[in-house]
C-alpha cells in the first residue's frame, strides 16, 4: 500500500512525484468531507497539533487550524508576538518546551529559511509541517496550487502555468515550481528583471519579462503579491510603473485568444498585481483555492499522523 | 488443507436473489428506504442488490450510495489506510438505511460505518445485510439483519469474495493462510 515517503513536510523540493499524488489524490476525498451536513470526522482525535507562527498570517493559519478542528485534532495556538520569544527564548527552547506538553505535530512559519528543517533534525517524535519559511518554500501552498489547477484541467501534465510577480522573494514561487515541475507541468517565470532570481533557470523553468506574451503562452496564471515587506532596497521606480507592466487586468484577459485560469495565493492587492475586476471576475479560482486549501491541508496532516515511523 | 469453495457461481445468484426478496418482504417499494454500500468491497454487493431491486420493484428511483469509512476507523495509524472514494449524494434524515458489506468478521469496520453514517443525518432505522457472516468471531455486539450464508471460521483463515467486475466471475472461498 502506497505511503508517504516522509515524516516531515519540510518543503516540495525532498518529497516524491508519489508523495504528491497521493496527497491530492486523499484531498479529493476531504473535499468531499468538508462539503457533508457534518464535517467532521474523527480520524485525529488523540492527536494533539501546534500551531506555531512566528510569523503573521491570516488565510494558511486559519486553514490548518479548521483542518485540524475537522479532523478533530487537539491544538494548541501560538504567535510569535505573544509569546517568550520577544523574552529573548530561542526556537529550540520554544519548540522543545512545547513538545515537553506532548504534542505530536507542529505546524510551523517562520520568517527564516530553513528553520523546519533545522528543527526536525532537533526534536523526536514529532512530525513538522512547513507553513512556510522565509522566501524558501510554503509546501501546502504548492499542493493547493496543484490540487486547483488540477481539478480544474483534469490533469497537470503538460500544461503551461505562469508565475507572475516578486518571484525573488516568493516562497510561494519556489514550491510551486518544484511541484509543478515534478507533476509534468511546464513552467514560466514573468516580472521585473530585478524580481527573478539570477539562476532561476536551472529549475527547469524559463523566463519571460513580457506579461502579455506569458500570458498568450499559458492555461493557468498565478499572480504574486509585491512583497514590500522582505524588500529591503527598491527593485522597481514604483508601484504604478509595476501596476501598469504586470498588474493583470480585464482588458488584457479579453485581448487574449483563449480563456486562461487565474489564481493567487493571497493576500491580493487589489488594483496591484491584480484589478478587482479579474480578482472577482469568472476565471479566477481564487476563492476556490480557499476552499482547497482545507482539503490539503487534512489531507497532509491525515498522512503524516497516520504514516509509522 | 484447500480452499473450500462457499459460494459459486449458481449459489452466488440464488443467495444475491433471495437477500432482495426478503429486503422488499421488509421495505415494499423502497420509498423510504436507501442502500448504503461500504468501500471498498461492499460497494460491489450494495450496487448488485440495487439493480436487482430495481428490476424486482419496478422502480427506478431506489437511491444507492457508497460510504467510505477510513476516517472513522479505530485502528488508523497502527496501519497505514488510503481513503476511497465516498458518494452519497442525499440526506439519510428519517429514512431506513440498508447498510451493506461483504464479509462480517469482527464488526469494526461496521462499527465504524454506523458512525460515519450519522455525518449525513439522523436515520430512522438503520439495518445490516451481509453477503458471509463469520460467526462466533464478532468484537462487538454486532449482528446483521439479513444474511447470505453464515459460516465457521477460525482466526487465521481468510474469507475471499469474487466479482464479475473485477475477477471475471462471482465466487467465494475460505482460504486457510
Amino acid at each position: 500500500m502506497s505511503h508517504l515517503s516522509t515524516n516531515h513536510l519540510l518543503g516540495i523540493k525532498n518529497i516524491t512525484k508519489a508523495d504528491i499524488e497521493l496527497i491530492l489524490s486523499t484531498a479529493k476525498n476531504f473535499k468531499e468531507v468538508i462539503n457533508r451536513p457534518i464535517k467532521k470526522v474523527p480520524s485525529l482525535r488523540d492527536i494533539t497539533i501546534a500551531n506555531l507562527f512566528f510569523e503573521n498570517s491570516t488565510r494558511t493559519r486559519t486553514s490548518f487550524e479548521l483542518a485540524q478542528k475537522r479532523l478533530s485534532a487537539d491544538t494548541v495556538n501560538f504567535s510569535a508576538s505573544t509569546s517568550s520569544v520577544k523574552k529573548g527564548e530561542t526556537l529550540i527552547d520554544t519548540v522543545n518546551n512545547i513538545l515537553a506538553m506532548k504534542v505530536d505535530m507542529v505546524v510551523m512559519r517562520h520568517p527564516n529559511a530553513g528553520a523546519c528543517v533545522f528543527l526536525s533534525k532537533k526534536v523526536k517524535n514529532c512530525k513538522i509541517i512547513n507553513a512556510g519559511d522565509g522566501a524558501h518554500e510554503h509546501p501546502t501552498q504548492a499542493l493547493l496550487d496543484a490540487y486547483s489547477i488540477q481539478e480544474k484541467l483534469g490533469s497537470l501534465k503538460g500544461k503551461k502555468v505562469v508565475i507572475v510577480g516578486d518571484i525573488l522573494h516568493s516562497r510561494v514561487a519556489l514550491s510551486n515550481i518544484f511541484c509543478l515541475n515534478k507533476m509534468g507541468a511546464q513552467v514560466k517565470v514573468c516580472g521585473p528583471a530585478t524580481l527573478i532570481p539570477r539562476h532561476i533557470k536551472s529549475l527547469g523553468v524559463e523566463v519571460e519579462t513580457n506579461l502579455k506574451k506569458a500570458l498568450e503562452w499559458a492555461d493557468v496564471a498565478n499572480m504574486l503579491r509585491i512583497q514590500l515587506e522582505r524588500q529591503d532596497i527598491k527593485f522597481f521606480p514604483s508601484l504604478r510603473e509595476y501596476t501598469m507592466l504586470y498588474g493583470l487586468t480585464q482588458e488584457i484577459l479579453d485581448g487574449l485568444k483563449k480563456d486562461i485560469i487565474v489564481m493567487h495565493p493571497g493576500p491580493i492587492n487589489r488594483g496591484v498585481e491584480i484589478s478587482s475586476e479579474v480578482a472577482d471576475g469568472k476565471n479566477s479560482i481564487i476563492l476556490e483555492q480557499v476552499e482547497n486549501g482545507v482539503a490539503v491541508r487534512m489531507a497532509v496532516m491525515f498522512l503524516l499522523a497516520g504514516k509509522q515511523n | 488443507m484447500a480452499a473450500k469453495i462457499l459460494l459459486n457461481q449458481q449459489n452466488f445468484e440464488i443467495t444475491l436473489t433471495r437477500l432482495c426478496h426478503q429486503l422488499i418482504e421488509t421495505h415494499n417499494n423502497f420509498e423510504n428506504t436507501v442502500i448504503i454500500g461500504l468501500q471498498p468491497r461492499g460497494v460491489f454487493l450494495s450496487k448488485r442488490i440495487h439493480k436487482q431491486l430495481q428490476t424486482l420493484c419496478k422502480n427506478k428511483n431506489i437511491l444507492c450510495g457508497d460510504l467510505d469509512i477510513t476516517f472513522y476507523r479505530d485502528d488508523f495509524r497502527q496501519k497505514e489506510l488510503i481513503p476511497n472514494q465516498t458518494n452519497i449524494p442525499f440526506i439519510i434524515e428519517n429514512k431506513n438505511v440498508v447498510l451493506i458489506d461483504d464479509v462480517l468478521f469482527t464488526g469494526r469496520t461496521i462499527r465504524s460505518g454506523l458512525d460515519a453514517l450519522l455525518a449525513f443525518g439522523r436515520p430512522n432505522k438503520v439495518e445490516l445485510l451481509v453477503l458471509i457472516d463469520r460467526r462466533f468471531s464478532r468484537h462487538l455486539p454486532i449482528q446483521p439483519n439479513y444474511v447470505g450464508k453464515t459460516i465457521d471460521s477460525i482466526q487465521s483463515q481468510q474469507v475471499k469474495v469474487e466479482w464479475k467486475e473485477t475477477e471475471g466471475h462471482d465466487k467465494v472461498t475460505l482460504l486457510n493462510t
